[in-house]
């Protein structure tokens, strides 16, 4: 979903940078708080240049800015907090569309008047138009091969 | 169509959902109250879930999993936090490790769900906020990574034939 509305360049550099199990660790930690670099290091058996280089790679993709803070260079990933959120809201809402969209469908199924609990008789077939809301969602059921 | 109004509070981290339903308040809440109505709108049609333990009371738990078309299976969990039948409902959700245990460091949501009778059907509001913005940052992340990295295991499968 995130792929669509990238062009082939960036996500040629994304796929490269994630296809490193050493940089998708880094990206994971560093979404927890900022590290520095040499702190990330310490957390690699390899040496503080390649851990640098990793780095590197992810900052080009776009998955991770440095930020000066002293005489630490701050690695943190993905910089732009609000169209984070945005994001996460985002899928959370068309989530929540999707539900709605099937609980209606439910409801336009099985219209009950609410008063049979879930043990009572399943009144399937019976008396769906009481409080139906038009006959529609009836033909969501089998997706026709008609279109 | 049922979804009346949206919105989303960036600062917050919530997302408040109105929707309105031709249908009496009582059969709204069976949606929730019944897990075999919940399984059927609660996952997406390509990740259905299936509802295992449904207890509907002040710290009882709902527990799932949603089954996706390789036949991998996610659990998830509600503790609830407080119930009022048939108009309230507040419980937290979150992830499931394969032994249905929730993972601790995995993200969880808040969600509150109030029903009330409007022009002789359903209003439902529905609150749903992530517990910490650490947890969402996480969340984020991890599924640009699994597309990624679904397409990136492709690529590597092609390079390999």
């Amino acid at each position: 979903m995130v792929v669509d509305e990238l062009g082939d360049e960036t996500v040629d550099r994304l796929f490269h940078a994630l296809a490193d199990t050493t940089r998708r660790d880094i990206l994971r930690r560093c979404v927890r708080g900022e590290l520095s670099v040499s702190r990330l290091a310490e957390a690699y058996p390899m040496s503080f240049a390649a851990v640098q280089k990793h780095v590197a790679v992810l900052e080009r993709a776009g998955l991770v800015t440095k930020q000066r803070s002293g005489r630490e260079q701050l690695v943190r990933t993905d910089p732009d907090a609000v169209d984070r959120a945005r994001r996460a809201l985002d899928e959370l809402e068309s989530a929540w569309r999707g539900r709605v969209d099937r609980m209606a469908r439910l409801l336009a199924e099985d219209p009950g008047t609410g008063t049979s609990g879930p043990g009572g008789a399943e009144d399937s077939g019976t008396g769906t138009s009481r409080t139906g809301p038009s006959a529609t969602g009836e033909n969501d059921e089998k997706e026709g091969p008609e279109r | 169509m049922s979804v009346t109004r949206v919105d989303k509070d960036l600062d917050r981290l919530t997302l408040t959902l109105v929707a309105d339903f031709a249908a009496p308040v009582e059969r709204v809440w069976r949606l929730w109250a019944d897990p075999r109505q919940l399984e059927r709108w609660w996952g997406p049609p390509s990740y259905p879930a299936t509802v295992e333990e449904h207890d509907l009371s002040p710290g009882g738990e709902v527990t799932y999993f949603m089954t996706g078309p390789e036949g991998d299976r996610h659990r998830g969990w509600w503790r609830i936090t407080s119930v009022t039948e048939p108009t309230a409902l507040e419980f937290t959700d979150g992830f499931a490790d394969d032994d249905g245990k929730p993972k601790d460091d995995m993200p969880t949501m808040s969600v509150s769900v109030r029903l009330s009778e409007r022009e002789g059907g359903t209003r439902m509001e529905m609150r749903s906020l992530f517990d910490s913005r650490e947890q969402m940052e996480q969340l984020i992340t991890m599924g640009m990574e699994e597309g990624l990295k679904e397409a990136v295991g492709q690529i590597d499968a092609l390079l390999a034939a």
